[in-house]
């Protein structure tokens, strides 16, 4: 269950610095503050999303230094001193990301609610792996779920965005 | 010529959800709101002795507490058919997490902590768990009666129609419960006052929801205000009224917003596909003619009836499968049990009624000798043809679709080597199809706005609920076809019941066609009024007239939209509106005979199966849908892509599992959905175009489709490697290895 704790009283709390989309946070956040409830609900970041809250769908996935991870089961303190990266903070200078436009050339979303989730894990793989494969592909990314479209057109993305096409 | 229709344009939503910012009920904050939380029920079945929530109430942080004895002034019932779920439980729970209380507080902690305070005195009543059980004279009973709904359809006589069969065949199929697991949960925000009500919504039919706000609440419908931002996917799962009556509730006793957002384990708890039994008697001739068939189905419709009264109706009708009947009996009820209800899910009643016509249809040509594909095509209705009694003649043409499926799939080559190909000494390869015809649409009821602004740009105001199938796209692209202005000229404002003109439902397939009509004629209207603005400018009649990018041409002159609604306005100001309207009447009354049109769901899938551990792998998936016209054929695609694979998870693994009424695997760990590690090696769409739907540029509706013959195409594939055949679903390993050990007489 989501617990929103930012009205709850000062106990306990850890001091933490991280940046998050390249910008420096400084707070004190209660121990059990997940760091999905951290983004949305501290900093107002709404791109990361709740789903399962099991760390099974992925539609919770931002990079912690350039790893993909799923917020709703990573403690916000446990980000102290990493860089963050949510999608929010993925265009540059109002440039899509070459995955955020692959995405819309390839129509790999539907109702959009996996993709912020499913763009930074591809990021995550693309980050590691310049040129995965199909098969790379579908096994990296079996963490995030998508239940709108059938996956192909993702993979066809990740391939695409991969290829520089 | 500006020309959008057919191309596969970006949806208009694609910046929003690539980067973000697309916002989903949950990611609102209404100023004031507060959060709230459900007290569920621990027991399947019980009588409601007390409540008392004194405790809670008296609990720091918390704004109010909803039992049934804060109803006072609500009608505290609802349901699309019949009217039997309260808002929180009244004298009794009918299934383990119904809603018996809830809390509203300034934040969750509290919530919770309030939650824990509330004492219910429970009194536990016999359960029913199984339908069989539910039907027995004297079981204990949910509601007055546990059947909910039956319907009854036949013609001609079947029992004429076996005695003149060659062949008569029986099998009976089980269809499992399953969760539409649409990644957002179900969240509203309701906020009352004694002027009216808002609701934020994850709503797929705002006006139907509208309608029963206004009547439990006492208003009148331009008193109650439905707002349903972006949906993260619906699948039926968020048709009609679900949890919104219940944040309307606690908003009106903690007098704020109250926002509810449920968890995944909630929704599993809130909705769900109806599992089912059904029976099939079918008389054929030795030629593989079909004269006669009688079925017998019961859907499991769980504690409420939901929409269980239509999906009976529906699954009765649909498990005809697309093929020419000269006789037909159908009984199909509705039954009630402790278990969470069952509703809406992408075309209802059709998976079940075809998990069963379409396996027995592979047992009939097996036992004939003849190929499954011959005897399909041979009993298959075709185009012009009455489906069924009374309804509108089939405007598509199933074969073709079924011959492409077979084709895709190597269908021939299997044929001629017939069955079983060996891949290892564990690994056997099959190939199966299956197919079926819905009547869908729902009711010709959508009205549209077209707005063109003073710069020649367009709002088009639609009920439609974009749940991610793309409908503000379609529904652009239908406007700056018929008003050759650019698509990013046109922005599409839908499902505020406030602001958008009515439309029935987002269900169905039904959208493009129907509100893609609506726009049409909006725009149409929006045209006509351009002309007549231009005709008045070059005082010239309208018949030499045209319009063009954005501008009307009159002998090798032209003027832009834009001049000519300021030449009328006066100065940079102004505005024309077209309005749509789709009722039965309408379009010379072509939409009235029901359905609006017929939906094939054509499948064909190649299996791996490992006869050690019972594994399935699906190298090889085909699905075929007839649109008509492709309004967006790469939007299309990932419909039928979504709805194919969504059908193999209910075909391979999907399986809400109750034990004692108490529900086991409500969470994504224990309950699995497909991910990319079930993608077919090759996942192929065929659209089929031919012009020939009712909707605007002749296209009708998908994404239903897609989902039904999956069931069908895999175990009939499996039989073919193997010799045996499954009449359960879901085809688990296990169920697999048991079903081959069986057959080898090991068990
Ligand atoms: S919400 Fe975090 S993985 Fe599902
Ligand atoms: S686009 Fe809806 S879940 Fe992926």
């Amino acid at each position: 269950m989501a617990i929103n704790e930012t009205q709850r009283p000062d106990i306990d709390r850890i001091p933490v610095s991280l940046t998050v989309n390249g910008r420096t946070v400084t707070d004190n956040v209660p121990p059990e503050l997940t760091l999905l409830d951290f983004l949305r609900d501290w900093l107002g970041l709404k791109g990361a999303k709740r789903s399962c809250d099991l760390q099974v769908c992925g539609a919770c996935t931002v990079l912690v230094n350039g790893r993909a991870v799923s917020s709703c089961t990573f403690l916000a303190f446990e980000a102290r001193n990493a860089e963050v990266t949510t999608i929010e903070g993925l265009a540059q200078n109002g440039e899509l990301h070459p995955l955020q436009q692959s995405f819309i050339d390839n129509a790999a979303f539907q109702c959009g609610f996996c993709t912020p989730g499913m763009i930074l894990a591809a990021k995550s793989l693309l980050d590691q792996n310049h040129h995965p494969n199909e098969e790379e592909i579908r096994a990296y990314m079996k963490g995030n779920i998508c239940r709108c479209t059938g996956y192909k057109k993702i993979v066809e993305a990740i391939v695409a965005a991969a290829n520089g096409d | 010529m500006t020309t959008t229709v057919g191309k596969p344009v970006p949806r208009i939503d694609a910046l929003d959800k690539v980067t973000g910012r697309a916002a989903y009920v949950g990611d609102l904050e209404i100023p004031g709101m507060v959060h709230g939380l459900i007290l569920r029920s621990p027991w399947p079945h019980a009588r409601v002795l007390s409540i008392d929530s004194t405790e809670a109430e008296r609990l720091p942080g918390v704004l109010g507490v909803l039992t049934r004895d804060h109803l006072e002034g609500i009608d505290a019932y609802f349901g699309s058919v019949v009217r039997d779920r309260p808002i929180v439980a009244m004298d009794k729970v009918r299934y383990q997490g119904e809603p018996v209380a809830a809390v509203a507080a300034r934040d969750l902690a509290t919530a919770q902590e309030a939650l824990e305070l509330i004492r219910v005195e429970y009194e536990e009543l016999p359960l029913v768990s199984e339908m069989e059980e539910a039907l027995v004279p004297g079981s204990p009973a949910l509601h007055e009666t546990n059947l909910c709904a039956e319907q009854h359809y036949d013609w001609g006589d079947v029992e004429e129609g076996f005695a003149q069969s060659d062949r008569v065949f029986e099998d009976t199929f089980t269809f499992p419960m399953v969760y539409h697991y649409a990644l957002e949960p179900h969240t509203s925000i309701g906020h009352y006052t004694n002027q009216g009500i808002t609701v934020w919504s994850t709503a797929q039919h705002p006006f139907l929801v509208r309608s029963d706000l206004a009547r439990m609440f006492g208003f009148s419908l331009h008193q109650v205000r439905i707002i349903v931002p972006y949906l993260g996917g619906g699948f039926g799962s968020k048709s009609y009224t679900k949890m919104e009556p219940l944040a309307v509730a606690l908003s009106k006793v903690a007098g704020r917003p109250v926002r509810l957002a449920l968890s995944v384990e909630e929704a599993f708890k809130t909705v769900r596909r109806h599992a089912a039994r059904l029976t099939v008697k079918t008389g054929v001739k030795l030629d593989g003619t079909f004269v006669a068939r009688e079925c017998l189905i019961y859907l499991d419709t769980g504690a409420y009836a939901d929409n269980g009264p239509l999906v009976a109706g529906r699954a009765g009708e649909r498990i005809a499968g697309p093929y020419r009947w000269p006789s037909l009996k159908v009984s199909s009820s509705a039954v009630y049990t402790n278990s969470t209800p069952a509703g809406s899910f992408r075309s209802i009643g059709a998976p079940q009624a075809a998990w069963a016509s379409e396996s027995q249809v592979d047992i009939i040509a097996h036992d004939l000798g003849i190929d499954p594909l011959e005897i399909r095509i041979k009993n298959m209705v075709s185009r012009g043809e009455e489906v069924r009694r009374g309804q509108r003649p089939l405007e598509g043409d199933p074969a073709t679709g079924l011959r492409l499926a077979a084709e895709a799939v190597g269908w021939d080559d299997e044929a001629a080597e017939e069955s079983g190909r060996a891949v290892s000494s564990a690994l056997v390869t099959g190939k199966g199809l299956g197919c079926n015809l819905s009547g869908v649409g729902s009711s010709p009821t959508s009205t549209a706005l077209v707005r063109m602004h003073v710069d020649g740009t367009l709002t088009v105001l639609v009920g439609t609920t974009e749940l991610g199938q793309g409908s503000r796209s379609a529904m652009a692209q239908v406007a700056s076809e018929e008003l050759t202005v650019p698509m990013d000229s046109v922005d599409v404002i839908s499902s505020d019941t406030s602001i958008v003109p009515y439309d029935r439902s987002t269900g169905s397939s039904r959208s493009t066609t129907l509100m893609g009509l609506a726009v049409q004629d909006g725009a149409i209207e929006v045209k006509d009024q351009l002309l007549e603005l231009a005709a008045l400018h070059f005082e010239s009649p309208v018949e030499e007239l045209s319009i063009e990018e954005g501008q009307v041409l009159c002998r090798g002159e032209s003027i832009g939209f834009g001049e000519l609604i300021q030449e009328e306005f006066g100065g940079v100001a102004g505005e024309l509106m077209g309005r749509g309207y789709v009722t039965p009447r309408s379009h010379g009354g072509r939409l009235a005979q029901s359905p609006v049109f017929w939906e094939v769901g054509i499948s064909a899938a190649e299996v791996e199966l490992d006869v050690e551990t019972g594994a399935i792998r699906i190298p090889h998936y085909v699905s075929v849908a007839d649109v008509g016209k492709a309004i967006n054929p790469q939007q299309c695609e990932g419909q039928d892509e979504g709805a194919a694979m969504q059908g193999l998870g209910h075909t391979l693994f999907e399986e809400m599992l109750y034990e004692d009424g108490q529900l086991l695997n409500p969470n994504l760990i224990d309950y699995k959905v497909p991910t990319f590690a079930e993608l077919p090696d090759k996942l192929e769409t065929i659209l089929i175009e031919n012009g020939d739907g009712p909707g605007p540029f002749g296209s009708k509706g998908l994404g239903e489709g897609g989902i039904v013959a999956a069931g069908p195409a895999v175990a009939n594939a499996i039989f073919r490697a193997t010799g045996v055949r499954i009449k359960e679903l879901p085809l688990t390993p296990e169920r697999v290895w048991r079903a081959l050990r069986r057959a080898r007489g090991q068990d």
